[in-house]
């Protein structure tokens, strides 16, 4: 249940009070991470510890590092030339860049959704099915049954049942997009990464992936990074601020919008800069 | 004086138009190349009249229009113009073809008795007939109204015994000779390597092959002797007797009596010929068949080849390959490679394909073969394969260069999402990029059978010949013989056009044979286009 506040610093953002849940605390750690593109640091000295099964925003100004961060969190950014790092990210006690982990099995546990749906041009079953056939199930019903969960848990089965082996592509923006997520947990990954799903959707769609979000982290912890205070503040449980590659503040989300400690952050969320 | 930036006049537009002037020219070209080729090359077929002409000196003569131009000498304001006439009867004549000053015709006629003539051999022949000796003994005069229905009866009864001999010679006593060749390389074999019970076998069965052979060559010197020819009593321009026998006439007609409809189907039936049958009268006459079918075989051949090799090819450098000196230098070098006269191309098949591989092939899996069938190669000289290897060769750039921009454009984040979802590199190639770049390299792939369906020079050097005694395809296992040499429409032009003894008589098949090749390429073309269509359609939305 959400509330209506008028905190000084932000009108008319809706916050919901942090659920705490069971599970570890410091399920991913970022700890003294630096990144660089080539000469150019990216990223400074972030340090956070998000706990299991919550969701947490990442705000920031454009070109600030948080999509930086979210695409280290499943090594995408291997796939840029000329990239270093400092510091260590751990998920459940373990180095993602630890040289005897996969980059392969890592992905395969944190999935990803973009900001753009990029679905293959493939049947709606297909792309659902991807991430399983890729480990090389081939059982139909393991499959069959695999694509209904998904849907359904991306909120998208009821509107594409009848049509499994129609083209993704004809599919609507907000249907694509949930298409995309119920993808990326299609073969059970532990961590969801988002960045920026909901920017290029209208409001309709857009509610019905944050009402998705809500569902979702019952199993999954879901880091997502957006443009909106809005969605930050009716979605996550914390929320990291950042700002030039540094990371300004993280706590809860509740207290980053209705009492701040940075004058940074307090500027950003009320509209002042960003 | 105002300066040109304050001027009201649109800079650019000079420009619009000389840009408009090239698209201009190049169509004019495309278009007139095209309409030459077209008039020419379908008016072969079409039976005009054909006229009896006076002439000053006293002579007559029967012969269809070919060309008519400009006298040498004469001046343009007072042309006087020459004509050539298709006269025929090469074995009389000496020429087939006679040029005639305009104004030295004193009459032209166009009497329905001139009958056209197709024959085996001598080339065409235009007569007046008087009557025709059938088959059976009875006489038919040209005034009997059932002469032109005796006529085709008989034409056509030569032409279905020509058929069965021509299906023993050449196939059946084929056959035979094929088997024999083997026997007889499997009993010197058997004799050096002192295999008694072999060399039995073998001579049992050489003895077999020639019992059939004779009997097979008996049966088509029945068919030939066999029952009375019927001949055609005709008289030629100058008056003289001519019999031609009914077995020398492929075709007959009335060109003068024809009306449209007759004309068409003349028309189809030479079609017909040129495309289904094999040629005769060194080139200049019959069809194209072989040709077509070897270009056909060569070019699809060719294909199946160059585009797993290119497409292999540009994921390992697009995908896999460090970036940097090396990788340009060979991508330079890949572009460069485009440019290389086909020739070229032609000197390496030679050298390497025929010579070096061709002749490890031999000396490897057809020693036998090499030592006791007088060091007869069977890879180790030009053939279908190695042409086909040449251009897939001399085509592989444009396969890479194609694919590379395919594999480019192919949206960032599909290979993301792909990679994301924890597939590996070589599973996001296999299963997103290739599917997702189908249509790019099928466009490479069409330019690469463009180029190389037309491409005549480095063919001549690895296996194209001017008339195949055999089709690379047959009924003798593999059945597919890649080893064999073969015909090809562009070297058929070129051969036709340059090296045919009598140029007058194959002037109309260059065209016809040009605008045959032509006619191939795009419906190769459209084949393909129409798959990449096929394809696109599938990825139709995918604009992201």
């Amino acid at each position: 249940m959400s509330q209506i506040m008028n905190p000084p610093s932000s009108s008319r953002i809706k916050v919901r009070p942090a659920t705490e849940r069971e599970g570890r605390k410091d399920y991913i750690t970022i700890k003294d991470y630096g990144f660089w593109y080539g000469q150019k640091k990216a990223l400074d000295a972030i340090s956070l510890d998000i706990p299991e099964r919550q969701v947490i925003a990442f705000i920031g100004p454009s070109g600030c590092g948080k999509s930086t961060l979210l695409r280290n969190l499943n090594r995408m950014n291997d796939l840029v030339d000329g990239i270093s790092h400092e510091g260590d990210i751990t998920i459940n006690g373990r180095s993602i860049y630890d040289p005897g982990l996969e980059v392969i099995s890592l992905r395969r546990r944190v999935g990803m959704v973009f900001q753009k749906s990029n679905p293959f041009p493939k049947s709606v079953f297909e792309n659902v099915v991807y991430a399983l056939r890729v480990v090389g199930v081939r059982d139909r019903a393991v499959l069959e049954e695999a694509c209904e969960t998904s849907l359904r848990k991306a909120a998208l089965w009821d509107e594409v049942k009848d049509r499994l082996d129609d083209s993704a592509l004809g599919l609507s923006g907000g249907q694509m997009q949930r298409l995309c997520i119920a993808r990326a947990i299609a073969n059970r990954p532990e961590i969801l990464l988002m960045d920026e799903p909901c920017s290029a959707l209208d409001p309709i769609a857009t509610g019905k992936i944050e009402e998705l979000i809500h569902e979702l982290k019952e199993q999954f912890t879901i880091v997502i990074v957006t443009h909106s205070m809005q969605q930050a503040a009716r979605v996550s449980d914390r929320t990291a601020f950042f700002y030039l590659g540094k990371q300004i503040e993280y706590d809860t989300t509740e207290k980053i919008f209705m009492n701040p400690s940075q004058a940074q952050t307090e500027a950003y969320i009320s509209g002042r800069f960003g | 004086m105002a300066s040109s930036s304050d001027s009201s006049t649109p800079r650019g537009e000079p420009w619009v138009w000389f840009t408009g002037l090239g698209l201009i020219i190049g169509l004019g070209m495309v278009l007139g190349l095209l309409t030459l080729v077209i008039l020419n090359g379908v008016t072969v077929f079409w039976a005009p009249q054909v006229p009896v002409a006076q002439v000053d000196d006293g002579r007559t003569i029967i012969g269809q229009l070919a060309q008519r131009r400009i006298r040498a000498g004469s001046t343009a304001e007072n042309p006087r113009y020459e004509r050539q006439y298709q006269v025929g009867l090469r074995e009389l004549n000496g020429n087939s073809y006679l040029w005639v000053d305009e104004t030295k015709i004193k009459t032209e006629v166009f009497p329905a008795d001139v009958l056209g003539l197709e024959r085996v051999e001598h080339g065409p022949a235009f007569v007046r007939p008087q009557s025709l000796r059938k088959s059976d003994g009875k006489v038919v005069p040209i005034t009997d109204p059932a002469f032109e229905s005796a006529l085709q009866a008989e034409v056509a009864a030569a032409a279905a015994v020509r058929e069965k001999f021509e299906e023993i010679t050449r196939h059946r006593i084929g056959d035979v000779n094929h088997e024999m060749d083997e026997a007889r390389v499997a009993l010197r074999r058997a004799e050096d390597l002192k295999l008694a019970d072999e060399i039995a076998v073998r001579r049992r069965q050489i003895d077999g092959l020639e019992e059939r052979f004779v009997v097979l060559k008996a049966e088509a010197q029945k068919i030939v002797n066999g029952g009375a020819v019927a001949v055609l009593d005709s008289k030629d321009a100058a008056g003289r007797e001519v019999a031609i026998p009914l077995t020398q006439i492929v075709r007959a007609w009335f060109p003068n009596r024809l009306d449209t409809w007759g004309r068409t189907q003349l028309f189809a039936s030479r079609l017909g010929e040129f495309i289904f049958d094999e040629p005769r009268e060194a080139n200049t006459e019959g069809g194209l068949m072989p040709a077509i079918f070897g270009t056909l075989v060569m070019t699809v051949f060719m294909s199946l080849l160059v585009t797993p090799f290119g497409v292999i090819t540009a994921i390992y450098l697009r995908e896999y390959a460090q970036n940097g000196p090396i990788l340009r230098v060979v991508r330079i070098s890949v572009n460069n490679l485009a440019g290389v006269p086909s020739i070229v191309f032609g000197v390496f098949g030679l050298g390497f394909f025929v010579y070096v591989l061709g002749g490890s092939i031999d000396q490897l899996f057809f020693s036998d073969q090499l030592k006791y069938n007088n060091n007869t190669p069977v890879f180790g000289t030009g053939g279908l394969l190695w042409c086909s290897l040449t251009l897939a060769l001399m085509t592989l750039p444009v396969v890479i260069v194609a694919t590379e921009e395919a594999l480019a454009a192919v949206p960032r984040g599909m290979r993301e999402a792909s990679l994301a979802t924890g597939a590996s590199k070589w599973q996001t190639i296999r299963d997103i990029l290739l599917p997702a770049s189908a249509p790019g390299i099928l466009t490479g792939v069409i330019l690469a059978m463009a180029r190389g369906a037309g491409e005549v020079a480095p063919l001549m050097l690895v296996g194209v010949v001017k008339l195949a005694p055999t089709l690379p395809f047959d009924g003798n296992a593999p059945f597919l013989h890649l080893d064999r040499k073969f015909m090809h429409l562009g070297f058929h032009v070129y051969d036709l056009g340059f090296q045919s003894p009598d140029s007058d008589a194959a002037r109309p098949m260059v065209f016809a044979t040009t605008l045959l090749l032509i006619v191939l390429i795009v419906c190769l073309n459209l084949g393909a286009i129409t798959i990449r269509n096929r394809l696109r359609a599938r990825f139709k939305g995918a604009s992201f």
